[in-house]
C-alpha cells in the first residue's frame, strides 16, 4: 500500500494546516503593508492620540497618535526581513561548516564542533550588547548577532544528519566507485538532509523573530521610525495604566507568528520524518 | 571517565581563554579608539590624552590584556568611568539582585516543569496530556517580556496587589527587606520561568515516554511493581538525563532572559547596569558585565558536563 501524497497528509495535519495559516497571514500582512497600510505608519497626530479602536482606527493610535493597525501590517515586513537573514546566515554558514565536519572527519570535524560549542557561549544578546555598544544600535547589529548565533545551531543539525547517510551503502559505493567528498556531499548528502534543514530553518525563524523582538524592545534592535513588534510594547509600557490594550496587541502578533512557525516546523517534522514523528 | 573529565576540562578552559580574547579584541578592533568612542567627538584632545592614560590605551595590548585577566581573576578590575568605582564592586552589588533572580526563577522553572512534564506523560494521550502540550505550545510562543508586561497589567495595573517594578532592597536600612524584596522578584521570576517551563515541561514528557518503552521498564512491570513505583523507581532517574542537559542549555537563556526581564521591571540588577553602561557609553562596564555573563555560561556547560558523566552509567565504565 502506498503512503497517501504528501499535500493530502498535510491538509490532514491539523497543527500544520493552523501553523501553515498563522505564517500565511504573517506573510500576508507583511506583503500588504508594502502597497497599502490604513495610514502611514509613522506620521504622528497628537490632537488624536490614544484613541479608542474605532472604524478610522482599528486598533485605536498610540501616545504620538500614531495608527496602531498600521504599525502593527508594517511591523511584520521587519520580523520577516530578520527572520529571513538571520536564518540565511545560520543556513549558510552552518550547512557548509557540518558538511565540512561531516565529510573530513578528523580533526576538521573536532574543530567545526569545538567552534560552534565556543559560540554557544555568545548568546544572541551578549553579542548584541557587545556590537550595540561599539557600532551603535540598529537592525543590522540585531540580525548579525542572531544570524551568527544560528551558525552553530545549523552546524550541529548538519553534521549529525550527513554522518548518518555518510554511513549508509549508497554512499559508500558512491566512494567506491571514486567519487569525491564534494560530489558526494551534493548528490546524496544534501539532498538526504534537506528536510531535517528545512524543519530546523522554520523554527530558528520563530527564535529570530523572538530575539528581535527583545532586542528592540530594549532599544537594540529596529530603529525609529520604521516600526517594531518589539519597540511598539517598549513604548506601550509607559501608557500601561491609560491605555493597556497598547501593550496587548503587539505581543499578540509576536505569539501567533511564532505560534504559527512553530506548528509549522513541528508538523514538517512529522509529514517529512515520518520515523522522527512516531517517536514523539 | 577521568579521561572524559580531562578532555572536557581542557575544552573548558580553552573556551574561557578564546572567549576572553574575543570579547577584549572586539574592543580593540574599534574604529578610532575605546577613549574617543567613550568620550563623543567633542572631546578636547587634553582629556582624551587623559583617559586614553587612565585606561592604560599608552601600553601595548598584549600587556593590556594580561593586566585585565588577571585583574578579573583577582577582582582588582578596571575603574568605570562614569561610576568612579571598579567594576567589579558594581557587579558584586548587581548580582545581589541578579542572583537571586535567577536562582528563584530556575526553582520555578523545575517544578513547573517536572511536574507538568511527568503529568503529561503519565496520562500519555488523554486530555491533561494534550492540554500540558497546548499550554507548552503556547508559553513557547509568548516573549518572557511580553508575559511580563501582562503579568505588571494584572497585578499591579488592574489588581494594584504590586507596585509595576523597581526593588527595595533586602534590608531594613534600605527600605526594604527579605520578604519585600522576594515579593518584588516574584513576578520577574514567573516571566522568566514560563518559557523556559514550557520548554522543559516538553523535554521531561518525550523523555520519560522514552524510557517507558524500555525493556527493563516492562520487566519491572511484569514483576508487579505498581505502575507508580515503576515511574519513580525506574524511570525518573535515566529520564532526568536529557532534562538535565537541556536544563544546562536553557542557562544561557535564563542570563539573557534575566537581562531583559530586569529592565521590564527596572530591577537594579546586572541588565540595568549593562544597559546605562551602554548609554553611558562605559565600555569598561560593557565589556566586564558580558565576560562575566559569557563566563558563567561556559562554566554552566561544564558542569552540566560533569554532572552528566556522574548520572549517566553509560559514560562509567568506558572513557567515553
Amino acid at each position: 500500500m502506498t503512503a497517501p501524497p504528501l499535500a493530502r497528509r498535510a491538509l490532514r495535519h491539523p497543527s500544520f494546516v493552523l501553523g501553515a495559516l498563522l505564517s500565511a497571514a504573517l506573510v500576508a500582512a507583511a506583503f500588504i503593508s508594502l502597497f497599502w497600510s490604513p495610514y502611514p505608519p509613522a506620521e504622528i497626530d497628537i490632537p488624536n492620540k490614544l484613541q479608542a479602536p474605532s472604524a478610522a482606527h482599528w486598533f485605536g493610535t498610540d501616545s504620538l497618535g500614531r495608527d496602531i493597525a498600521s504599525q502593527l501590517l508594517v511591523g511584520a515586513q521587519n520580523s520577516i526581513v530578520v527572520g529571513v537573514i538571520a536564518v540565511a546566515i545560520g543556513l549558510a554558514a552552518g550547512v557548509l561548516l557540518g558538511c565540512l565536519a561531516s565529510a573530513k572527519r578528523g580533526w576538521v570535524e573536532e574543530l567545526v564542533m569545538r567552534a560552534a560549542d565556543f559560540t554557544f557561549a555568545f548568546p544572541a544578546l551578549l553579542s548584541a550588547i557587545m556590537l550595540g555598544a561599539i557600532y551603535g544600535p540598529g537592525l543590522v547589529t540585531g540580525i548579525v548577532a542572531i544570524g551568527i548565533f544560528n551558525i552553530p545551531v545549523f552546524a550541529r543539525i548538519t553534521r549529525g544528519a550527513a554522518n548518518a547517510v555518510w554511513s549508509r551503502e549508497y554512499v559508500l559505493a558512491a566512494r567506491a566507485a571514486g567519487f569525491g567528498g564534494w560530489r558526494i556531499t551534493t548528490d546524496h548528502v544534501l539532498p538526504n538532509i534537506a528536510s531535517v534543514l528545512i524543519v530546523q530553518a522554520t523554527i530558528s525563524f520563530a527564535t529570530a523573530i523572538l530575539a528581535e523582538a527583545a532586542l528592540s524592545y530594549l532599544g537594540l534592535g529596529t530603529q525609529p521610525p520604521q516600526p517594531s513588534w518589539g519597540r511598539m510594547l517598549n513604548e506601550a509600557q509607559s501608557q500601561l495604566f491609560t491605555a493597556p490594550m497598547l501593550a496587548v496587541y503587539p505581543g499578540v502578533a509576536i505569539a501567533l507568528s511564532v505560534l504559527g512557525l512553530n506548528l509549522m516546523g513541528d508538523g514538517l517534522r512529522d509529514l517529512l520524518d515520518p520515523k522522527l514523528a512516531r517517536k514523539r | 571517565m577521568s579521561v572524559f573529565l580531562a578532555k572536557r576540562l581542557a575544552t573548558f578552559l580553552a573556551t574561557l581563554a578564546v572567549a576572553s580574547l574575543l570579547v577584549f579584541g572586539v574592543l580593540e578592533l574599534l574604529p578610532g579608539n575605546v577613549a574617543q568612542m567613550m568620550l563623543g567627538d567633542t572631546a578636547t584632545p587634553e582629556t582624551l590624552a587623559a583617559l586614553e592614560k587612565k585606561l592604560g590605551l599608552d601600553r601595548p595590548a598584549a600587556e593590556r590584556y594580561g593586566q585585565w585577566v588577571l585583574g578579573l581573576l583577582r577582582g582588582e578590575t578596571a575603574v568605570s568611568v562614569s561610576y568612579g568605582t571598579p567594576t567589579a564592586e558594581l557587579i558584586a552589588e548587581r548580582l545581589r539582585v541578579t542572583l537571586p533572580l535567577a536562582l528563584l526563577s530556575m526553582v520555578l522553572t523545575t517544578v513547573l516543569a517536572l511536574s507538568l512534564g511527568i503529568y503529561a506523560a503519565a496520562r500519555h494521550n488523554k486530555l491533561g496530556d494534550v492540554g500540558v502540550m497546548l499550554g507548552s505550545q503556547l508559553g513557547i510562543a509568548v516573549p518572557s517580556f511580553w508575559f511580563a508586561i501582562l503579568l505588571i497589567l494584572l497585578f499591579a495595573v488592574k489588581l494594584q496587589w504590586v507596585s509595576a517594578g523597581g526593588f527595595p532592597g533586602w534590608t531594613e536600612d534600605e527600605g526594604g527587606g527579605v520578604v519585600d524584596g522576594l515579593v518584588a522578584l516574584a513576578l520577574p521570576a514567573l516571566a522568566l520561568a514560563l518559557v523556559q517551563a514550557a520548554i522543559l515541561a516538553r523535554v521531561t514528557r518525550s523523555s520519560v515516554l522514552e524510557v517507558m518503552r524500555e525493556d527493563y521498564v516492562r520487566t519491572a512491570r511484569a514483576k508487579g511493581l505498581s505502575r507508580r513505583a515503576t515511574l519513580w523507581k525506574h524511570v525518573l532517574r535515566n529520564a532526568m538525563i536529557p532534562v538535565l542537559t537541556i536544563m544546562g542549555l536553557q542557562f544561557a537563556n535564563l542570563i539573557t532572559g534575566t537581562i531583559v526581564i530586569e529592565n521590564v521591571f527596572v530591577l537594579p540588577g546586572i541588565g540595568r547596569l549593562v544597559f546605562q553602561a551602554i548609554a553611558n557609553r562605559d565600555l569598561v562596564v560593557v565589556r566586564d558585565v558580558v565576560m562575566l555573563l559569557v563566563g558563567v555560561v561556559v562554566i554552566v556547560n561544564f558542569a552540566v558536563d560533569v554532572l552528566y558523566a556522574l548520572v549517566d552509567p553509560r559514560l562509567k565504565p568506558s572513557d567515553a
